[in-house]
């Protein structure tokens, strides 16, 4: 252990990977860029809003699915205020699909990746396609006639890529655990990423009103 | 990046980032709780192997009779479940449901009829018997007992939950299939095909696979309009919207050549993958990454920006 004396100052002489990564992280996210007061003033678009609803219903996904999961999955088949605390899972997985596609949609028309954005595209879409799988877990670990039939009949699909193999929706228990665990942890990781590079490069621009082929922003549009 | 530098010359307005999350997270419950409370959320009791043979018996019997003689659909699926190879799906010489092999394991005439019933036989003499001569018998004699039954279930009835056949010579096929009935009947087999030896058990792959192969199920699902052809993936039971998201994956189903091909999971999946990277992939690729420049929907989205640039053509060059 270093002693007082022998301490590196916080600063560009600490070598250590603490240090590093502090400065690493001052220097590409700042605190004033995660946590903005003052934005260009074209973000007040609703498009904008999209985004942060999609958020917003994920956080009432996850706080209703920890309420299912502690009190196990048949717990709200027979309860009241479980029929209800599963309703509202339902609606929000509703809440949060329709504004993902909205965020998704409006987000394309913008070019939202253009000037090294790319990176953040990819990840939108990746977390499109693990909430897909992660709703789709959810819907076969219903434990009703929708879950029966949705498992019966998706099974062949899954099959034919070879997956069956080792994902077998009619295993309610791999299902179910997968859904409660681990796509939720992997579902929320990619959305505080994909925040967080919002946050570090800020908003795209809007797109400069000339012809694509002259706009001169196409090299950098695929830049990271 | 510098976003001093990219956003040089462009006004700001102040903007609380955490005040709009927390409004947002409180309009979004407001809705969400409204939604449960006036529409609550679907829950049509899942069907048991008890409900199927109560409310069908004759399906039932047909169902397990082919289960017994190795003909159902499960029987003859092939990988992951069965050796067979009915329902592999191939585009070519390619098919990856055969790379990973049987790895489920399953045989249907053990798992779904006589494995239970030599359960049930333990203090029943007469299934016993009528076990012990199946087993006895060849696999001609075996096939004649099973064939002759099966034709006779075709006129088959129900009399008080029983199916009665014509006079005929099945061997001890009817004896088994009564007494498989009447375990299904009491919800036994229920309990049976979950059965592993071990005590706990979350694995419903046998009795989904045995109820998927009759058509009392299909049956309830039609009622529910959750068959493919019904664009089953974007319904939920009781009129619920299910999920709407798949509408693409959906949308394949219904038209041709995906509709009528054989292996249309198999293509559903690849052209969903296809389409799937593409879509990630936009900012790569031109004329997807150029349509939003040819159609003016950013024009409506910024147009207090356009407004603005109209009386300030430099704002600064990024």
């Amino acid at each position: 252990m270093s002693t007082p004396d022998s301490a590196p100052t916080p600063g560009s002489t600490d070598t250590s990977w603490t240090g590093a990564t502090r400065r690493f992280l001052e220097r590409r996210l700042p605190l004033a860029h995660l946590l903005p007061s003052r934005q260009p003033f074209f973000v007040g678009s609703w498009v904008y809003v999209f985004g942060v609803v999609a958020v917003t219903g994920l956080i009432w996904v996850i706080g209703s699915g920890i309420v299912l999961a502690f009190f196990g999955p048949g717990w709200w088949h027979v309860s009241g205020v479980g029929r209800f605390v599963n309703s509202v899972h339902f609606w929000s997985v509703q809440l949060f699909f329709v504004f993902a596609a909205l965020h998704l949609w409006g987000q394309y028309f913008m070019a939202s990746w253009r000037d090294g954005r790319a990176t953040t595209w990819l990840v939108g879409v990746v977390i499109f396609i693990v909430g897909l799988v992660t709703g789709f877990t959810g819907y076969v670990s219903q434990q009703n006639l929708d879950a029966q039939w949705i498992a019966l009949n998706a099974k062949d699909g899954i099959n034919g890529t070879g997956a069956g193999a080792f994902f077998n929706v009619l295993d309610f228990g791999q299902m179910y655990g997968i859904h409660v665990m681990l796509l939720p942890v992997l579902v929320t990781m990619l959305v505080v990423l994909h925040v967080v590079q919002v946050r570090l490069r800020g908003v795209v621009k809007p797109i400069e009103p000339r012809a694509p082929a002259a706009s001169g922003d196409r090299p950098t549009d695929v830049a990271s | 990046m510098d976003q001093d530098a990219y956003y040089r010359g462009i006004p700001t307005v102040p903007y609380d980032l955490l005040k709009e999350i927390v409004l947002a997270l409180v309009a979004s419950g407001v809705v969400i709780i409204a939604l449960a409370l006036a529409l609550s959320s679907p829950d049509v009791p899942p069907l048991t192997i008890r409900t199927w043979a109560q409310q069908d018996p004759l399906d039932f019997v047909t169902t397990a009779t082919s289960e017994l003689g190795g003909t159902s659909f499960s029987a003859a699926y092939g990988p992951p479940y069965t050796d067979g190879s009915a329902s592999v799906q191939t585009i070519g010489p390619i098919a990856p449901q055969r790379w990973a092999g049987n790895a489920v394991h399953l045989d249907p005439t053990q798992d779904f009829v006589l494995g239970p019933l030599g359960t049930a036989a333990i203090g029943n003499a007469d299934l016993a018997a009528a076990l012990h001569a199946y087993g006895s018998a060849d696999g001609a004699t075996q096939q004649g007992w099973l064939t002759a039954y099966s034709g006779a279930l075709g006129t088959a009835t129900t009399q008080n939950g029983a199916v009665v056949v014509a006079p005929g010579d099945y061997g001890p096929v009817p004896v088994l299939m009564t007494n498989l009935l009447g375990v299904a009947r009491s919800g036994g087999l229920d309990g049976l095909l979950l059965s592993n030896g071990r005590f706990f058990e979350t694995n419903y792959t046998r009795p989904l696979l045995f109820m998927g192969d009759g058509g009392y199920f299909a049956g309830l699902a039609a009622d529910q309009h959750l068959l493919g052809s019904q664009w089953g993936m974007m319904n939920e039971t009781g009129s619920y919207p299910g999920q709407a998201w798949l509408w693409l994956y959906s949308m394949w189903y219904q038209i041709p050549p995906y509709n009528t091909a054989p292996n249309a999971d198999l293509l559903v999946v690849l052209t969903m993958f296809a389409l799937t990277f593409l879509l990630a992939f936009v900012p790569f690729i031109p004329i997807l990454r150029d349509i939003p420049h040819w159609i003016p929907i950013h024009r409506l989205i910024w147009r207090d920006y356009y407004r603005w640039r109209r009386t300030h053509p430099d704002p600064g060059t990024g």
